[in-house]
């Protein structure tokens, strides 16, 4: 019976392909654009989760800053300058490693030593030199192509030694790497000299340096990295920092291990400093805000998208009344050969959902189509998941029973005598 | 001739009003007595206004009395709910109408599976007893043809089928050859009195047309809402009556007198019937075959829109 309601259906739809179109169209428009707007949210959020993530969610932030209210207003130039006192100190570092064992998995130390121009007698590269320790290296997610990375030791013995990037041995070994690696890197920074021995050369990866604006490829400003420590004696005598990057552990909230950190160091070493103070910043608050706005956004255009789905069934429900009205004589003649009310219903309200699904399948395929444009056109991958395909046609079929309903209802209920009557 | 068992049809008293309650209510069934017997080829006349179609409709279960009482096939209908009566129209009411009816977007084999398909036989069944009966009228070669492309005789054939899916206690057949042009309309009573005499199908035939109605086997005559007479026609297999005839015919000389500007009026409409006679006169009229001109269609050019 279902099966014949459904061939009934569909011999009704073909007998107005133009009209049964046209209704489909509100239908694939709604679906449609809940589709693409669901597949571009959901790739934006990704994508921005993933580019939040590589710098990492479970970092922790903490910076020295005044000690205020911050509801007091304040004159930040009363306030007596920062002294290196008023610092983080290594031995703090060392003290909240030792304190927060599980909750901490490292510590992210970077310092910058200095951009420079490399040159020899025919060839030149720009670069950065920073010196890292390995947390700071491990969240750099480096692609090793050659040689090795810094190791343990590199760090404790203060080695004199670099990573550097495929582009830099491009334009300084004609991008042989295995020339590069062994080979002393010179430069000149604030007129002094300093020396490091190549040991590995990494990929560079444009997205995470962000540096699009050189006009030639030749120009490109790549990373040069040393070790942390020897970086430290070049730049600074004392190893104290304005902000440190701690990286909570996995299964620990960032925010719970922050705020736990910040009570700790400031009772233990800044209770007696009269202006300053340690603050912490996660990113996981910044990554939840944009994930809510994305999210919102998403929402609000599935709501608009929502409307148009009702205004379709809307439309389903007018044609399904003008069907209904045009076939009065063939649901008279139905019930005199037996039809059930229920079995009338059933066939129109059938015909509703076919409709509807028809238009549902119709506008998931646009919606990927229409999805898939933008994304190309905003350089971002995304694709609607299964269970979002499914729950779209089975939203879409319920469409077509809500509002094939009250027709199928009427036709139902109409009186056998005076629907045969009908002209 | 005594009857052996219960009639298939046995009204009595039956009452139709409409409007009941307010001030325009009118009844238009008067207490109506009716005993159709099995096997029988019974015929409803009257003018129009006369009830008749009310009377169908009722037989039919498609409406319900006001009052009294309505027995078919030893079951009392007066009172049963919608879906019992969608149930007893499907398996002991076969309708022929005027307007055949045919689902215009599916073809003959699926227009007579319907009945079938309501009473949940399956698919293949359903299928063998179509071709059997659209065979039976004659229809044999046009099973997958959509009925706009049938004449109208063709197409009342195929509405018969499907009158016959469900092996009814009878056929009600409402003013059948009234779209026809008369040779289409005699081969269609044709088929009716071949379906009464050699499978034994109980008909009830509801026309205006006295000729027609000649050719039953009982005549019903009714009248403002009251049967005024029954008595044997010419026809039928089973003519008999249990009625006084002597009586009824005296009667029915003076209704004929009574309502013959009517059947004038019948006469004129048949004027333009015998012009499609004119055309069709070529073709030769063999009931095994069953050939018709499908020009001559009463129907042709009125759209019905499914």
């Amino acid at each position: 019976m279902f099966i014949e309601n459904i061939r009934i259906a569909l011999s009704g739809l073909r007998a107005n392909k133009l009209r049964t179109f046209l209704t489909m169209l509100g239908i694939i428009i709604g679906i449609a654009s809940v589709i693409a707007i669901m597949t571009v949210g959901d790739a934006m959020n990704n994508s921005v989760m993933e580019s939040m993530g590589s710098v990492g969610a479970n970092n922790i932030e903490f910076y020295v800053s005044e000690d205020v209210d911050a509801d007091e207003e304040v004159d930040y130039s009363e306030l007596r300058p920062m002294e290196t006192s008023d610092e983080i100190s290594r031995d703090m570092i060392n003290d909240l490693v030792n304190k927060f064992k599980n909750e901490v998995s490292g510590v992210v130390l970077s310092e910058s030593v200095g951009t420079t121009k490399v040159e020899d007698d025919a060839n030149y590269a720009n670069i950065t030199i920073n010196g890292m320790n390995l947390t700071a290296l491990e969240q750099m997610k480096l692609k090793m192509l050659s040689g090795r990375t810094l190791s343990i030791s590199d760090i404790d013995n203060k080695s004199k030694v670099c990573l550097v990037s495929d582009k830099f041995v491009d334009n300084m070994y004609d991008g042989h790497y295995s020339k590069a690696i062994g080979q002393p890197l010179e430069v000149v920074l604030d007129n002094k000299y300093y020396t490091y021995t190549i040991v590995g050369v990494y990929k560079y990866d444009p997205s995470v340096f962000n540096d699009h604006a050189v006009f030639k490829k030749k120009d490109v400003n790549t990373q040069c990295i040393i070790p942390i420590t020897t970086a430290m004696q070049q730049v600074r005598s004392e190893e104290f920092f304005f902000y440190v990057t701690v990286v909570a552990a996995d299964g620990y909230d960032p925010d719970v291990v922050a705020s736990d950190i910040s009570n700790w160091i400031n009772k233990k070493y800044y209770e007696t400093n009269d202006t300053y103070c340690v603050e912490s910043y996660t990113m996981k608050a910044d990554l939840d805000y944009l994930k809510n706005m994305v999210n919102t956004i998403k929402l609000a255009f599935m709501a608009i998208g929502a409307i148009s789905l009702l205004v379709g069934g809307i439309g389903v429900m007018n044609i399904m009344v003008v069907t209904i009205t045009e076939r009065t004589r063939e649901i008279g003649t139905r019930k005199a050969l037996g039809a059930t009310n229920g079995s009338i219903r059933a066939q129109f309200i059938t015909e509703a959902v076919a409709i509807c699904a028809i238009g549902g399948i119709i506008g998931v395929a646009t919606g990927i189509g229409i999805g898939q444009i933008i994304l190309k056109v905003i350089n971002v991958h995304g694709m609607p998941s299964l269970v979002e395909i499914t729950i779209s046609i089975i939203f879409s079929m319920g469409i077509g029973i809500f509002f094939g309903f009250y027709p199928a209802n009427k036709a139902a209920k109409m009186n056998p005598v005076e629907a045969l009557r009908y002209e | 001739m005594p009857y052996t068992t219960n009639p298939i049809i046995h009204t009595s008293n039956i009452v139709k009003s409409f409007n009941i309650g307010s001030e325009n209510e009118i009844e238009i069934l008067h207490g109506i007595d009716l005993d159709i017997y099995k096997g029988e080829f019974v015929s409803i006349v009257g003018a129009s206004g006369s009830g008749k179609s009310t009377l169908m409709n009722i037989i039919g279960i498609l409406d319900k009395p006001t009052s009294g009482t309505y027995i078919l096939d030893d079951r009392d209908v007066s009172e049963a709910r919608d879906k019992e009566l969608s149930a007893i129209r499907n398996q002991k009411i076969g309708f022929v109408f005027q307007t055949y009816n045919l689902i215009s977007r599916t073809t003959a084999l699926a227009n007579v599976e319907l009945p079938m398909m309501y009473a949940h036989i399956n698919k293949k069944k359903r299928r063998e007893r179509a071709e059997m009966l659209l065979e039976m009228v004659g229809m044999s070669d046009r099973m997958d043809y959509t009925p706009d492309k049938l004449s109208g005789g063709q197409t009342q054939r195929v509405a018969i089928a499907r009158a016959l899916a469900n092996s009814p206690s009878i056929i009600l057949a409402d003013e059948p050859t009234g779209a026809l042009d008369s040779v289409t309309g005699h081969l269609i009573m044709d088929l009716f009195h071949k379906l009464n005499e050699e499978n034994g199908i109980t008909i009830v035939l509801i026309t205006h047309s006295k000729e027609l109605a000649e050719e039953t086997s009982k005549i019903f005559t009714l009248k403002d809402g009251n049967i005024i007479s029954s008595r044997m026609g010419r026809g039928g297999s089973n003519a008999s009556t249990q009625t006084t005839q002597e009586n009824n015919e005296a009667q029915e000389i003076k209704l004929n007198k009574e309502s013959s500007q009517e059947i004038n009026l019948d006469e004129e409409s048949s004027q333009e019937i015998n012009l499609d006679e004119e055309s069709s006169q070529g073709i030769t009229l063999d009931k095994g075959s069953l050939q018709e001109n499908n020009t001559s269609s009463g129907l042709k050019g009125e759209n019905y829109v499914y």
